[in-house]
């Protein structure tokens, strides 16, 4: 308030100096954290307050499941005014599925599904050689999208993910092909987002924008948000491909010659069994796993691939690029 | 299944893993958002590729990648500009997408770094970057000194009022890391700001290609004992104090439940955008007038007896009045201004030219309002700071003060007083595209302001 109570009121020194001391702003200030989750909430009321027709991309894995967290939050305590959608490409992790599952159980949502096998069983999409169906997937989002009439679509993409990813506006202009044109992005000026359309087009939405991997799981970690067990160290059969551990499966794994081992592992991100692979760790806690994102950045200070789970990791990474 | 009930929030489950506080991370530090404004020429691409690099914010693979690059044009070290090369959809097109995130963190500050080109043409790159930045990095060519784009970027962090400015003062080691060289610029640019009503500016001579000052201290230049950039970034005191500012709270949302667990809850989501709130202050929404008391601040994690920017929460009011998206809540005793008419400062951003009478939406906080382009009154030459009476027309990257009639009022405030207060776009009606960036009044001829200690 402009008249502030004597709890309240600044100390002379903030009062003629201008910027404020960080001690004078205790319990004032936001942390980093909390400045994010506001700007995550804030962005899903926009949306809400402008657009017709939202729908939030779910897949189980974590990033989605720290956006829906956050969703909860923006208009607790009313439910989540709007269902979720999930591109299941068949080759979902059964742990995963389950989890998600549950997650719409608890919350009392409602769920779409848009099925990869049922575009390759309709013929709209065609089985690659390799056997990876994350490719697959853009054909029926488009047309869950479109039967949906959905205009908004949150994703639980971050700028720190890639190249492309950084030049990724908030609210993003999709064409009627579901096609982005950098040269009809708009401007982002001030936290004023512009979500108008012409009909036929949508808009697909970054809650998570400005957080990084590291954010993510300082932010699991300080909610207690509840994840698949996959994202924490167990042991499991495993194969080698390619400098990756697959998990075996109807997807077309292991081939002869491939043989199976038991490795303590966990999973760094989630998507399709055939194309994501585990990282040997022994990470079993949240905390475990935030000092292992940490550790693993001062290795790569040096860029040299020293070891093996370096490079896996790595490998990682460029999966994902090709997933988005 | 249909949607039902928001159900209490278990905080483990099942596979919750338990926390524990051992990990070598920091879980207390804070956010600093920042902007770059600089060309290829004078060395940005190096200056951020080194800041990533020795922040240790670059995976592996990214640095491998710059590294094969590197060797293939036999270069004989890493070119850690490579690391923020443009994409190929730009370079096949070319295009410029206006401006690129990137980040990094320390112990002490996580950074959000707005990465704008800065050509001329580029004005409305630098504006969105500035848009939300409380502090500016302007780069400087040690060799060449001021420049026309130095006055320019310097114009626009001025005129968007970012609060704070660091002059990185590069390529040193082209010039000896010469101390007179150094402080002849710094002191060039001192009256650049004076003159422009920038309250806080630090020169930092250092060298993005050796690394000199950007986070490892320079052993080339022991004449300088200031801060590194980085620890002026870490260090740099940009909280502002909510305390001082008046409450401002743009609704975008009416919470209403209707559930068996909440039957009659009514509660209005926004983000306190400036100032804060505490339970029993009184308000006034507006445009409409009516005050009332907030009798609760809500959020999911339980009931708050005060709030403060940037928080998003949920008020209870005391009385059942219509408010709804769009409205303005404001501290009763130091509300906003109600105008259907405009007076403000634009960037033009989009393609089709501004000219009188062109008919446009007007979007201030949450409230979007038909209105004209009454009449174009200055043209701003944001390099030379003359202005040019009743333009015809405002073209893409042109800035000027121009004057709007409303088919509603709005609440607003000075830009030069309230950031977020004093914001506005114009957009278009056909395609929604976004034409201009708006600042309500005259942010640049209002030199200094609070911050500024009265440098007028």
């Amino acid at each position: 308030m402009s008249a502030p109570t004597a709890q309240d009121a600044p100390t002379p020194d903030a009062a003629t100096s201008g910027p404020a001391r960080r001690e004078d702003l205790e319990g004032v200030a936001l942390g980093q954290l909390d400045d994010l989750e506001s700007e995550s909430v804030h962005i899903f009321r926009e949306v809400v307050g402008e657009l017709e027709r939202p729908v939030l991309l779910f897949s189980g894995g974590k990033d989605s499941i720290v956006m829906l967290h956050l969703a909860v939050k923006a208009f607790w305590p009313a439910p989540v005014p709007f269902p979720l959608l999930h591109v299941d490409t068949g080759h979902n992790f059964p742990e995963v599925l389950a989890h998600r599952d549950a997650t719409v159980e608890r919350l009392g949502l409602r769920l779409l599904v848009a099925s990869v096998q049922d575009a390759i069983d309709a013929g709209t999409v065609r089985e690659r050689p390799d056997g990876t169906r994350n490719p697959l997937q853009t054909v029926p989002l488009l047309e869950a999208i479109e039967a949906g009439r959905f205009d908004a679509v949150f994703g639980g993409g971050r700028r720190d993910e890639e190249k492309a990813r950084a030049k990724e506006r908030v609210f993003s202009l999709r064409d009627e092909f579901g096609q982005w044109d950098p040269r009809r992005q708009r401007p982002e000026l001030w936290g004023l987002y512009n979500g108008r359309h012409r009909p036929g087009e949508h808009v697909r939405v970054f809650p998570l924008s400005n957080w990084t991997e590291m954010d993510v799981w300082l932010y699991i970690e300080r909610e207690g948000i509840d994840l698949p067990a996959i994202y924490y160290a167990h042991e499991r059969e495993v194969f080698l491909r390619d400098g990756m551990w697959l998990t075996p499966g109807g997807w077309g794994g292991p081939r002869p010659g491939e043989g199976l081992q038991t490795r303590q592992v966990r999973y760094r991100t989630v998507g399709d069994m055939s194309c994501t692979g585990a990282v040997e760790s022994g990470a079993a806690t949240v905390a475990d796993v935030i000092a292992e994102v940490a550790a693993s950045r001062l290795t790569e200070r040096g860029a040299t691939r020293a070891d093996d789970r370096l490079s896996e990791a790595a490998m990682e990474d460029r999966k994902r690029e090709g997933y988005f | 299944m249909p949607t039902t009930t928001a159900v209490p929030h278990p905080r483990t489950g099942p596979h919750g893993a338990p926390r524990s506080a051992q990990a070598a991370v920091a879980r207390g530090r804070d956010l600093l958002r920042l902007a770059t404004a600089g060309s290829v020429d004078d060395g940005k691409s190096t200056l951020v590729g080194r800041l990533l690099h020795d922040t240790r914010s670059v995976l592996a693979d990214q640095l491998a990648a710059v590294e094969r690059v590197s060797a293939e044009r036999g270069l004989a070290a890493t070119d850690l500009a490579l690391l923020t090369d443009g994409l190929r959809a730009e370079r096949e097109q070319g295009i410029t997408i206006d401006v690129a995130y990137r980040y990094f963190a320390t112990d002490r500050r996580a950074f959000v770094l707005a990465d704008t080109p800065g050509h001329v043409q580029y004005t409305r790159n630098m504006v969105t970057g500035a848009s939300t930045a409380e502090l500016a990095v302007v780069l400087l060519d040690a060799r060449k000194g001021v420049l026309e784009q130095t006055r320019r970027h310097l114009s626009v962090a001025a005129l968007l009022r970012v609060p704070h400015v660091v002059l990185a003062v590069n390529k040193m080691d082209l010039v000896g890391d010469d101390e007179g060289v150094f402080r002849a610029h710094a002191a060039q640019v001192d009256a650049l700001a004076a003159e422009l009503g920038l309250p806080d500016v630090t020169a930092i001579p250092l060298s993005a290609l050796r690394g000199d000052n950007v986070v490892e201290r320079s052993a080339a230049m022991p004449w300088y004992a200031g801060p590194t950039l980085l620890e002026h970034l870490e260090a740099v005191p940009v909280e502002r104090d909510p305390r001082l500012e008046p409450f401002r709270f743009p609704v975008q949302h009416v919470v209403r439940p209707q559930t068996p667990e909440f039957p009659d809850y009514r509660g209005y989501a926004g983000r306190v955008e400036s100032g804060g709130v505490a339970v029993g202050d009184t308000v006034v929404v507006q445009p409409a007038g009516r005050t009332t008391t907030v009798v609760g601040i809500d959020t999911y994690d339980g009931p708050l007896q005060r709030a403060f920017a940037p928080r998003s929460v949920t008020l209870r009011l005391a009385d059942e009045i219509d408010v709804s998206r769009g409205d303005l809540l404001a501290a009763a005793d130091a509300p906003a201004t109600v105008t259907q008419d405009l007076v403000g400062t634009v960037c033009w951003v989009g393609d089709t030219p501004a000219a009188p009478r062109r008919r446009v939406l007007v979007r201030t906080g949450t409230r979007t309002v038909r209105g004209v382009l009454r009449s174009l009154d200055e043209r701003l030459d944001v390099t030379t700071l003359v202005r040019e009476p009743s333009p015809a027309t405002l073209e893409l990257n042109a800035i000027g003060r121009v004057t709007l009639r409303l088919a509603e009022p709005v609440a607003v405030d000075p830009y030069a007083q309230l950031r977020h207060g004093g914001a506005f776009l114009l957009v278009d009606e056909a395609d929604g595209m976004t034409l201009a960036a708006g600042m309500v009044g005259d942010p640049l001829a209002v030199r200094g302001g609070a911050a500024a200690g009265g440098r007028a």
